[in-house]
């Protein structure tokens, strides 16, 4: 079982979001990267089915603050083969191009299965699994939390509104979407992370030449105008929770 | 390219979903403006009466037993049939685990640029979307001449794409469709056993503020002191912290109470589609710019682990 992740690195939405003086960008200048959560979780699930059915697992990362550590943290949890990406930088709207990128790549590895994040907080232009799948002319099945292999097919679990899941049969290769690993990211520590720098090495996999410009343009960035906003309680964690009891009481919970 | 726009309709289970509705009321407005016609494509088995209060000018109904249920190449393979001779202005489908199988796919196989996580499309044919965990929102032209959309709900109302008459339905012939590369197995029920968060009157949500699983007691004790239930967003039930059984948001319950407690929760579009029912929201967070607070009546700018234990305390010596 040879599986390929496709991860990301995205704005942490714990900073501040600005945007910059043109208005039609975000300014990323100060910007702290993270790897997108979703991301993570395609990576755990590809180093459970690997544990479980055997294989390799390779991550394909593209270049940009963090990667390397993105790719080095893989492989201490379990990823054997560690790509970067360079000559592309994702952002917001080239998600598109992005996946063209990821299936020259694919195309090269022959995996059996491609996971991803079934979406970043930042694609405006689709999420790389299903737009990969399409250019691949691979099945695709997102929201998906659970994955076993059993003859040679993958057996999904997919996630709909309500708690339901429903379960599908999928013909491999494939690609799906992951909402969820059947257990959280395991952790690995920073130490294990530093030995694993010493031993393993990022191959680097630039960006295929020709690649098409956007095909969506963003004319306007700008943080939402809310219709309303809330009664903001003002004072120290006490005083706060003393205007909370207040509003309880007012609305007869108290 | 024509000037119709196509609502691909979701359906789970013999109900049609709200986001269909909010697509079709989408849909009107550009249609009116591009000159064209509101066309709801309906894939189903025996379904044909779920397009009864579709708000649409036409209905096109595809019926094959391998659409009974949805699966990816099924869909795939109808609307890529359908709407490359259709060729219209846009095709819009639910940003929800269904449409976002089929709308990358169909984007690509039908060379058409895909707007994902659109909120409104505006009168002269612009998108608009909400991104980074709802903090951004990215407005463009909608690329010409056609192309795949994505939408949230929160733009329109459902009622704003329900018909009172039962729109034209035009049967239309699927392509062959087997073998196909998915198939659904079985659905699998959620877990019972547990309280149903749908039903409770006072949920005590938590998120990725509450830190840690230790710290989760910190809420289920206020719960218990003040007579409410635990449930939280996403991050925590990944962490297996709670339950899927108290997930709220878009792949878990959607929820009315009468007071959803918001503590540590940013308001990600996945989660406030999911609470916008409540009476009353009051939330805490340490980020003042957290969406939550836009739809919140009362907010604190605060650490919940530090509200939480005076809350609990304060409401103990109260009730003596």
């Amino acid at each position: 079982m040879n599986i390929a992740v496709l991860a990301k690195l995205v704005p942490d939405l714990v900073e501040e979001l600005t945007i910059d003086s043109a208005g039609a960008k975000l300014d990323l200048a100060f910007a702290r990267y993270i790897i997108n959560e979703l991301d993570d979780h395609a990576i755990e699930q590809g180093i459970l089915l690997k544990e479980r059915f055997g294989g390799q697992v390779t991550v394909v990362v593209p270049e940009g603050d963090g990667a390397d550590d993105v790719l080095f943290t893989a492989a201490a949890k379990g990823a054997d083969r560690l790509l970067k990406l360079t000559g592309f930088s994702p952002d917001i709207g080239n998600t598109r191009a992005l996946a063209q990128h990821c299936s020259e790549i694919i195309r090269e590895l022959k995996p059996d299965l491609v996971l991803t994040g079934v979406q970043a907080h930042n694609d405006l232009d689709g999420s790389l699994g299903s737009l990969v799948a399409g250019l691949l002319e691979l099945p695709y099945v997102g929201y998906v939390s659970g994955v076993a292999i059993q003859n040679g097919a993958a057996s999904v679990r997919k996630e709909y509104p309500g708690g339901l899941i429903a379960e599908f049969d999928v013909t491999l290769p494939a690609v799906l979407g992951i909402q969820a690993a059947e257990q959280p990211p395991r952790y690995v520590a920073v130490s294990k992370v530093r030995q694993t720098m010493k031993t393993a090495t990022i191959e680097s996999m630039p960006a295929s030449a020709g690649a098409s410009a956007p095909l969506l343009t963003i004319s306007r960035m700008y943080k939402p105008e809310a219709a309303q906003h809330a009664t903001m309680l003002a004072g120290s964690p006490e005083e706060v929770a003393a205007q909370l009891i207040g509003i309880f009481k007012e609305l007869g919970v108290l | 390219m024509g000037n119709d726009v196509c609502v691909v309709i979701e359906h789970l289970r013999g109900q049609v979903s709200d986001i269909s509705y909010v697509m079709l009321a989408a849909a009107r407005g550009l249609a009116e403006s591009s000159g064209g016609k509101v066309l709801a494509i309906l894939l189903g088995h025996g379904a044909q009466d779920l397009a009864q209060d579709l708000l649409a000018d036409e209905v096109l109904y595809a019926d094959h037993p391998e659409l009974t249920d949805f699966t990816p190449d099924a869909y795939e393979a109808v609307l890529v049939q359908l709407l490359g001779e259709k060729q219209p202005r846009a095709i819009l489908l639910g940003h929800t685990s269904i449409g976002t199988d089929v709308a990358g796919t169909l984007s690509v196989r039908l060379k058409l640029p895909l707007v994902s996580s659109c909120r409104q499309i505006t009168s002269d044919g612009k998108y608009v979307s909400q991104i980074c965990g709802g903090k951004i929102m990215a407005e463009g032209e909608l690329p010409v001449p056609a192309s795949v959309v994505t939408m949230t709900p929160g733009g329109y109302k459902p009622e704003q794409g329900r018909g009172s008459a039962r729109p034209e339905v035009t049967a239309i012939q699927p392509p062959p469709l087997t073998p196909m590369r998915t198939k659904l197995a079985k659905y699998i029920e959620p877990a019972g056993g547990d309280v149903d968060i749908s039903k409770e009157s006072l949920l005590i949500a938590v998120g990725r503020g509450i830190q840690n699983q230790d710290n989760i007691s910190l809420a289920e004790e206020l719960a218990k002191t003040l007579g409410g239930v635990v449930c939280g967003s996403r991050p925590v039930v990944d962490q297996a912290w709670l339950a899927s059984s108290r997930l709220v948001g878009k792949s878990g319950k959607h929820v009315k109470p009468k007071i959803y407690l918001a503590l540590g929760i940013s308001g990600a579009p996945e989660h406030t589609e999911a609470i916008s029912d409540s009476d009353v929201i009051i939330a805490v967070n340490t980020d003042p710019s957290a969406p939550i607070f836009d739809i919140a009546r009362y907010g604190a700018e605060a650490d919940i682990l530090d509200v939480l234990p005076s809350l609990t305390e304060q409401i103990k010596q109260l009730r003596g």
